[in-house]
């Protein structure tokens, strides 16, 4: 999958969670959590939505490395078969 | 006879308008079934029978509007005949008028002396209308449904199915032409404002706070996920949640409800978990037997609690029977909440943002994972000292996870 799909599937799972965000408005290189309003069920179903969209694991001790958009998509890069 | 009542759902949400049926004459019903989707000015609501019987007579048509406590269906008990609720509806036609009519505003419709309308067919419609009989919109069941989620006014609509009735499509056109539900959150601040003020007149709120370490049950529950699948995860939220359940069973004055001046202790603890909706405004469903439920299937139930709010699917009973209310402000909330009580329960617990803060082990300064609990309660009901024995029992359930 391509960096650019792969950012689309993203912003789609997030999309699907607050539907109310426009997630290209959003800085991909800052904090996302500082930027739209997502509590811990949120962010649950946000990680889940990623594992069952694209079969990734993501153990909970990764989650403090999945802290702006362009980290998430990186570290799925790197989960991902090239 | 059974009487299928529009319940009560919470203080302040006294009317609901009927978006559509799900049953129709004929059908049986059991406990617990879904009967009716009810829109309300906080949400639509799945509204459950309580009864076993089956469908004689729908009385409420979709789009009225209704108060509480209305008989919106006549149902058959088992063994029952028809005639049992035709005698019914004859013995119930004329005070049923007369009740109406006291209690909503001037019923311009329902005019006719007592006694006058007690014929061989009366008309059940007329005395359950609020003051001007309603113009029925010829909708879809499936655009009624869509109009409630999006809050679109079908009235407000010209319909472009057969004989211009509303479908689908025309509510969602009308949706996204006009995105902002004002109306829904104008009405939805005013019934939280009703209920908040209401709260403050007649309720002697007391208030305590405790500072509760959290290192045990973080570090317990990251080794609890570990070994898990990420759709199987546990969230704080629902460890807390469980905490204060069996604190609740050691302090069951704390819950329950105050109602004809004196205290009703609650049989079961329905935590009412507040839920904040992405377009803003609040809702705290109970999430039931929170006591009695493990660790896995509380969350399981927190989770689906959770979604439902968010889209508008949650049940009659969950709105009725919260018997206290938990507030979480979550990561990123402030430290501590000073909580108001929905009334008619006698208490709120809150958590404020879990964080690693400085805390005294064994005389050496540690950093750890802390939050501060708040308690409001009901002087009515108890006194601070209940309240801090309750907080105290609350920290000490917290040090030992494994056994929640």
């Amino acid at each position: 999958m391509q960096t650019a799909e792969l950012r689309n599937t993203v912003h789609a799972i997030l999309q699907s969670i607050a539907p109310e965000i426009d997630p290209t408005a959003l800085d991909a290189a800052a904090p996302l959590r500082e930027q739209i309003d997502l509590d811990s069920m949120d962010y649950l179903n946000f990680i889940i939505g990623m594992h069952e969209r694209l079969n990734v694991d993501i153990p909970e001790s990764d989650y403090q490395k999945l802290v702006s958009l362009d980290d998430i998509v990186n570290y799925l890069r790197g989960k991902l078969p090239a | 006879m059974i009487e299928f009542k529009l319940p009560s759902l919470g203080a302040d949400m006294d009317q609901g308008k009927l978006v559509e049926w799900k049953v129709k004459p004929g059908d049986a019903v059991t406990k617990g079934s879904i009967v009716a989707v009810v829109d309300t000015s906080k949400s639509a609501i799945d509204v459950e029978s309580w009864h076993e019987g089956t469908v004689y007579e729908l009385v409420t048509q979709p789009d009225e509007t209704i108060p509480v406590g209305t008989v919106m269906a006549l149902l058959l008990e088992a063994g029952e005949t028809p005639e049992a609720a035709e005698a019914w509806k004859r013995a119930h036609a004329a005070p049923a008028t007369a009740a109406t009519e006291s209690m909503a505003a001037p019923a311009a419709a329902v005019t006719s002396p007592p006694g006058a309308s007690v014929t061989a067919e009366p008309d059940t419609r007329a005395r359950v209308s609020p003051a001007a009989a309603p113009v029925r919109t010829r909708a879809t069941p499936a655009a009624r449904k869509r109009a409630a989620e999006l809050r679109v006014d079908l009235a407000s609509l010209a319909g472009s199915g057969p004989d211009g009735a509303i479908t689908i499509e025309d509510v969602e056109k009308c949706s996204q032409a006009a995105p902002a539900p004002v109306n829904r959150m104008t009405k939805m601040r005013k019934t939280i404002g009703a209920a908040m003020a209401r709260s403050k007149r007649e309720i002697p709120h007391y208030y305590l706070a405790s500072d509760i370490p959290l290192a045990r049950a973080t570090e317990w529950l990251a080794s609890y996920n570990a070994q898990r699948n990420v759709t199987e995860r546990v969230l704080m939220a629902a460890l807390l949640l469980k905490a204060v359940a069996i604190a609740l069973k050691h302090h069951p004055n704390l819950n329950g409800f105050y109602r004809d001046g004196h205290f009703q202790p609650a049989s079961a603890v329905h935590p009412g978990v507040a839920i904040s909706l992405r377009q803003g405004g609040l809702i705290a469903p109970a999430l039931h037997d929170c006591d009695s439920r493990g660790l896995d299937d509380l969350m399981r139930g927190l989770a689906d609690l959770v979604r439902r709010a968010r889209a508008f699917t949650l049940r009659s009973s969950e709105f009725s029977d919260p018997t206290i209310t938990v507030t979480n402000l979550g990561d990123g909330g402030a430290d501590l909440v000073h909580g108001v009580i929905y009334p008619p329960q006698v208490a709120i617990l809150g958590f404020g943002g879990i964080r690693e803060r400085p805390w005294i082990v064994d005389g050496v300064v540690r950093a750890q994972p802390m939050v501060t609990a708040t308690l409001a309660a009901d002087h009515r009901v108890t006194d601070g000292h209940t309240g801090a024995l309750f907080l105290a029992d609350l920290s000490r359930l917290l040090q030992t996870p494994e056994n929640l």
